[in-house]
């Protein structure tokens, strides 16, 4: 199972910022190993951010997003203790959700 | 040959064969990370942008993209893009110089403000494009990154 993302949500005025670490190895599918054998890709393809249930962004992401994805965002309509939630999805099918509360 | 270079092709032989048994037991699992998305199978700015339907964006002011001029490590550039362009659906980051030049998409809804921050690879100098669509077309500007440690590594 993957590691728990890192989510900081701060309201800031009338906006929500919202920064991300995932913890992903976003391997390209191009890198070979010691041996000379091809690392198989292994990235996320979509992320999703949700405030309450509502959509407020989508991502989609090639391999040449860093390793370890950093996200930052903001968006309007959110208070301090909505819930922002994030879910990424890999190219394995792996999916994985976080969420805090607006601080 | 060199003896080294001779061990070293005999060592890739059998570890070739291996990783062959070890995929085909976990086939479905590869096949299911193929890249399938033309956009990010494209190897040109000009065909990813094609394939997701964003034709001939106009060069803009209006879009600040924030990359450093140099980066000592290809394989986490930092990248901020906003728009101040009315309407934006959408910011694409594209490197040129990368196998795959697309490297991200991000849909806004309303009331998400047109701006992201992240990091991406690059595996070598190369111009990055930030592209905006909005409901009055797509607009772009790029950024020469110099990198002086690529970021094929990962």
């Amino acid at each position: 199972m993957s590691d728990p993302m890192r989510i900081r949500a701060v309201a800031n005025g009338d906006k929500v910022e919202v920064k991300i670490l995932m913890s992903h190895v976003m391997e390209t599918g191009q890198r070979k190993d010691a041996d000379g054998a091809v690392v198989p890709a292994h990235y996320i393809v979509k992320v999703v951010g949700t405030c309450n249930g509502r959509e407020v962004l989508s991502a989609d992401w090639g391999p040449s997003v860093s390793k370890n994805p950093y996200l930052s965002f903001r968006f309007k309509g959110g208070a301090k203790g909505d819930k922002v939630k994030i879910t990424w999805t890999d190219t394995a099918g792996e999916q994985r959700s976080d969420e805090v509360s607006v601080g | 040959m060199s003896l080294a270079r001779r061990t070293f092709l005999l060592r890739l032989g059998h570890t070739g064969l291996a990783a062959l048994t070890l995929a085909s037991g976990l086939l479905p699992r590869f096949a299911r990370a193929e890249e399938a998305r033309p956009a990010f199978m494209a190897t040109a700015v000009a065909d990813a942008l094609k394939a997701l339907g964003v034709g001939n964006p106009a060069k803009s002011d209006a879009i600040s993209f924030k990359a450093p001029d140099i980066a000592e490590n290809g394989a986490a550039v930092p990248v901020e893009v906003e728009s101040t362009l009315p309407k934006t659906r959408s910011i694409l980051l594209l490197v040129e110089k990368n196998p795959h030049v697309m490297s991200a998409s991000f849909q806004f809804r309303e009331g998400t403000d047109p701006y992201v921050a992240t990091r991406v690879k690059v595996a070598e100098s190369s111009v990055i494009h930030a592209v905006v669509t909005t409901d009055d077309g797509a607009f772009y500007t790029t950024r020469l990154v110099k990198v002086t440690l690529g970021g094929c590594g990962g």
